[in-house]
């Protein structure tokens, strides 16, 4: 199963090396990773998806857990939560299809943010699942380039109180 | 003129009590090195850095405090690593110092530039590149902190040469908040409630006690506890000294080379009690086998070993005496009569022996070293047969006086931790126990040993073999030996004598007392060759993927081998 994982981390270099590395010796398989600094300079905030069964993403917190300059750790799997990743799909468009392909822009609420002579840049942000749907419509297509950021989450209401991104 | 980077540093080292360095000069580290020679801190100048940290080790052990190493940039860095490892895996505190190029030259794989926080950090608790000279106070008092409390372990800081020569204004750091950093230290009382009824239920509780034990200085609890719960005690290799071996209550070692009375006992146990253990797969064995009948409780300061070998009944986390003796304030006395008569059948049904004949044997000499010292010295070993038979045949009688490398299983590290040991404790005899295999790993500190005037005995197993290696030959490569027998050995006597120390050699049954006894008394730094037979084995050994009551014991295989 999918876990959801933000972690609180000190701003400095090195952090992510040292949770990536813990990740690759330890045998653990990163999904996605998001990373940036919350308002509060001093702390970065790391969102992390991992894929593992419970005894794992135990592992995995108790060892992230273990790490210096890790602030807090929650797994927010099951938490009501808000969560986007960002897409940047460069998709061919001749003036044959460049009408179909702005409706199905239109469908998605996304963007188009760059046009070519025969292609078209588009951006959409949502969750995991709209973000899949959008590039299984424009396939067809022919994509030329698909650039995804990991999943970044933010849980609904006021569970935390300071230094959430 | 101000102070500088490295004169601070000084001052840091000074300000938590550091009075040794074991380390070895370069380039990187001349700054530091400059700034040491205004201290009172005395440094022990090593042949090669992987000694400077196993030395550290050794002090660390003895003494609970951490010990401190320095090496230059590059090379002496990267001989540093095994030694770091070595710590690492056996929770040792050590704060190591490693010079490195200017900052301007770092990335630009200058001359002797590696990236050795880089290197380090799965093998550090924590590790540090500094980039200014005013975070040095900081840096210094965080890394001491982190190095000594909740679990301890390594924790390296990497100086670039011109942040040791740079001015530092920075003023001491008096109070330390590292909010990433909060050890847990107090049980949580349900957990400990629950412990509590566990063991009163019980009926055939058996009590496995790990180098936590060590570290947290509660082996008077621990004694408490068995005592008033009537409970068997078990060590693993990081665990001996922390219990009287003598005590009825003592089961000894237990694990792959563990005595068949421990092994036995746990897998009869209902109750396993795991204090300051990680159950190493050298413990468990088969895992699915381990312990079958029993619940487990684990208390560890650390969380992330609650689980992760093996499922736990009742996880306990944070420092072994706090918890025991939180503990101790509710546990009743109890009796298990039964359960003790049936470890007295099985100690007497399958005692730990050995060819008890006329032939000179390590087991024999090992007891009887125990005996001639009254089992009080400290011991230090390296990695391999020798080190199996110290754990099995010495009785050791106080803990943090038996020195090994028990998780990383590093060759050369025994000598170079007596000469931290003995630094460490003047007084104590110290007994570094090898074999012609390991010893040539770090036989070149002898001249260390000998600048510092360190009486240490070198007691040398020389079976002309890698003993260990050819004994996993012999049983699961069908006795194909292949790069075991060392053919071109030193005379180990003369090297003594090459080194300005006396040299024994032990070939006959009958000299193995005199000898020993000649040696533990003259008061000088003593090589002790004892000759071995190649052929010896430690026995029980518990093969690959068996559970630990399915050990090999003796005797086995040597008539065979014979031929």
């Amino acid at each position: 199963m999918k876990h959801t994982l933000a972690v609180l981390v000190e701003n400095r270099p090195g952090v992510l090396t040292r949770i990536a590395g813990l990740f690759a010796r330890r045998g653990y398989n990163i999904e996605s990773l998001a990373v940036g600094h919350t308002e509060d300079p001093e702390i970065s905030r790391i969102t992390i998806v991992v894929d593992g069964d419970d005894r794992v993403i135990e592992q995995v917190t108790k060892q992230l857990h273990k790490l210096v300059e890790v602030i807090k750790l929650s797994d927010i799997t099951q938490d009501q939560f808000v969560d986007r990743e960002l897409v940047l799909v460069k998709v061919n468009a001749d003036p044959n299809t460049r009408a179909e392909i702005m409706q199905i822009v239109d469908i998605f609420r996304a963007r188009i943010v760059d046009i070519g002579r025969d292609s078209l840049i588009i951006e959409a942000t949502g969750d995991s699942g709209k973000i899949s749907a959008i590039e299984t419509s424009l396939r067809p297509f022919g994509l030329r380039e698909v650039v995804r950021t990991g999943k970044i989450a933010m849980v609904r209401g006021a569970k935390f109180k300071n230094g959430q991104g | 003129m101000g102070t500088t980077g490295a004169q601070r540093l000084i001052k840091c080292l000074q300000d938590e009590n550091v009075t040794t360095i074991y380390g070895y000069p370069g380039g990187a580290v001349l700054p530091i090195y400059d700034a040491l020679l205004d201290s009172d801190i005395k440094h022990v100048l090593v042949r090669n850095e992987q000694a400077a940290v196993h030395m550290a080790n050794g002090y660390a052990r003895v003494t609970g405090n951490p010990g401190v190493c320095m090496a230059t940039s590059g090379p002496g860095a990267t001989n540093l690593v095994t030694g770091i490892a070595t710590a690492y895996m056996d929770s040792v505190p050590v704060v190591i110092i490693t010079g490195q190029v200017a900052t301007s030259m770092v990335g630009t794989d200058a001359f002797q530039e590696v990236d050795i926080t880089g290197i380090t950090m799965p093998i550090t608790k924590h590790n540090y590149l500094v980039k200014k000279a005013d975070e040095l106070p900081k840096v210094m008092k965080e890394a001491f902190h982190i190095a000594r409390t909740g679990r301890p372990g390594p924790v390296l800081i990497d100086i670039p040469k011109d942040v040791a020569a740079a001015l530092c204004s920075a003023k001491p750091l008096e109070q330390l908040d590292m909010r990433g950093y909060k050890p847990n230290y107090q049980g949580h009382p349900q957990q400990i409630n629950r412990a509590l009824a566990l063991i009163k239920q019980a009926k055939r509780p058996v009590i496995y006690v790990g180098g936590g034990v060590i570290n947290s200085g509660s082996t008077e609890e621990l004694l408490e506890l068995a005592r008033r719960a009537h409970i068997p005690v078990t060590t693993t290799l990081m665990g001996l000294g922390s219990f009287p071996e003598d005590s009825e209550l003592s089961l000894g070692m237990l694990g792959l080379h563990g005595t068949p009375v421990a092994n036995y006992a746990v897998t009869e146990a209902d109750l396993l009690i795991g204090l300051g253990v990680r159950f190493d797969d050298r413990v468990t064995s088969a895992v699915e086998k381990f312990a079958p009948k029993a619940k487990i409780i684990h208390l560890d300061i650390d969380p992330a070993e609650i689980g992760k070998n093996v499922s736990v009944d009742v996880p306990i986390v944070g420092d072994l005496r706090l918890v025991l003796t939180g503990m101790l304030e509710k546990l009743e006395e109890k009796k298990h009569p039964e359960w003790l008569e049936r470890i007295k059948e099985l100690r007497r049904e399958h005692p730990l022996q050995y060819g008890n004949d006329s032939k000179l044997r390590p087991q024999y000499v090992m007891q009887k070293l125990g005996e001639i010292t009254n089992n009080r010295a400290i011991v230090t070993t390296d990695v391999g047969q020798h080190q199996m038979w110290a754990a099995q045949f010495y009785r050791f009688a106080r803990p943090r006086s038996f020195l090994t490398s028990g998780g990383l299983g590093t060759m050369g590290y025994g000598f170079p931790a007596a000469i931290g040991a003995q630094m460490a404790d003047p007084d104590a005899l110290v007994i570094s126990v090898t074999g012609d295999g390991s010893f040539q790993m770090s036989m070149a500190e002898l001249a260390t040993a000998r600048e510092q005037n360190l009486p240490i005995k070198v007691l040398l197993f020389n079976n002309s073999s890698l003993g260990l290696v050819r004994q996993l030959q012999h049983f699961y490569c069908d006795r194909r030996y292949t790069a075991v027998d060392f053919t071109g050995n030193p005379d180990f006597v003369n090297l003594a004598r090459c080194y300005d120390a006396v040299g024994l050699k032990i070939e006959t049954k009958d000299q193995v007392e005199p000898i020993l006894t000649e040696a533990v008394n003259n008061g000088r730094l003593t090589i002790i060759e004892v000759i071995v037979d190649q052929r010896e084995l430690v026995l029980p050994m518990v093969p690959n993927a068996r559970g630990l009551d399915e050990m090999v014991q003796f005797p086995f295989g040597e008539e065979d081998d014979c031929e």
